[in-house]
């Protein structure tokens, strides 16, 4: 059990570091590659909790496709490469600071009242349910609606980007 | 594991991308941290589904998963769109609404 909670607390400072780094840094450039650090520092975590597909959808649509987005995103805007902190942050920092304090703080007051002292069990049972077998029975039986309405809406998302994105 | 400590990181991580949607102008900055905050949401969903040994959990993680990744190729046509027309990136220079 040890060696679990070992990698979950060097996962979590890691992810903690880089998404302040995400929304700190003064290179648009470093906060992409600060939130690559994030996904993959996630998709370990969902490793550890036997979400094996989960984890691999995760490395493959966030870091593979979203990540890449996020790069055509800087280069399309033009966005300066070089350090630029006050073109990137605007003067509501302060407020935006006490806001995510107060959201965090409300939340682990909640957390910790509510779930406080549970335990997580592990086991065989745990790794088979995160099987891309057990998922992909569950997706297709249980949630085939939702699913093929999640089709949809990727479809309507791709024909408005093109739509919304074409120079004419 | 207690499932506390997979809450708390994901509390950060919302509170990180909530400091980040409020305090950057850039448009691009400001979608990377909505992907934080939906993060932060697949990790609770994952843990919550390894606690209540329910894989409806991970399920509803790919559900999140595939709109985030349509909510960005929409939201960066729509800053795409906005540096097309303003020249810049720069939500603050959305004001034409202002009187």
């Amino acid at each position: 059990m040890w060696e679990q909670q070992v990698a979950f607390w060097i996962l979590a400072v890691g992810m903690a570091v880089a998404a302040i780094g995400v929304v700190r840094t003064k290179n648009i450039v470093h906060a992409a590659l600060s939130l690559v650090v994030v996904l993959a520092g996630a998709a370990a975590q969902y490793i550890l909790l036997a979400a094996e597909f989960v984890a691999w959808a995760q490395v493959l649509i966030y870091i593979g496709a979203v990540v890449i987005l996020f790069l055509f995103g800087i280069m399309l805007t033009r966005a300066p490469m070089r350090d630029d902190s006050s073109r990137l942050d605007n003067d509501q920092r302060w407020a935006a600071a006490a806001v995510a304090l107060l959201v965090f703080g409300v939340l682990v007051a909640l957390v910790v009242d509510a779930f406080g002292g549970q335990e997580i069990r592990f086991g065989a049972e745990l790794v088979a349910q995160g099987r891309t077998q057990a998922i992909g029975t569950d997706l297709f039986r249980v949630f085939v609606v939702p699913f093929e309405v999640v089709s949809m809406l990727l479809l309507a998302a791709l024909v408005g980007a093109v739509v919304l994105a074409r120079k004419d | 594991m207690q499932l506390n400590q997979f809450l708390v990181l994901s509390a950060f991580l919302f509170g990180t991308g909530i400091y980040g949607v409020l305090a950057r102008r850039n448009g691009v900055l400001v979608l990377m941290s909505v992907e934080l905050m939906l993060n932060a949401v697949n990790i609770n969903l994952i843990a919550f589904s390894a606690f209540n040994r329910n894989v409806g959990g991970q399920v509803f993680a790919l559900f999140v998963i595939a709109i985030a990744a349509a909510e960005v190729g929409v939201g960066l046509a729509i800053v795409l769109l906005i540096y097309r027309n303003l020249r810049s990136p720069d939500l603050d220079e959305v004001d034409q609404l202002k009187g």
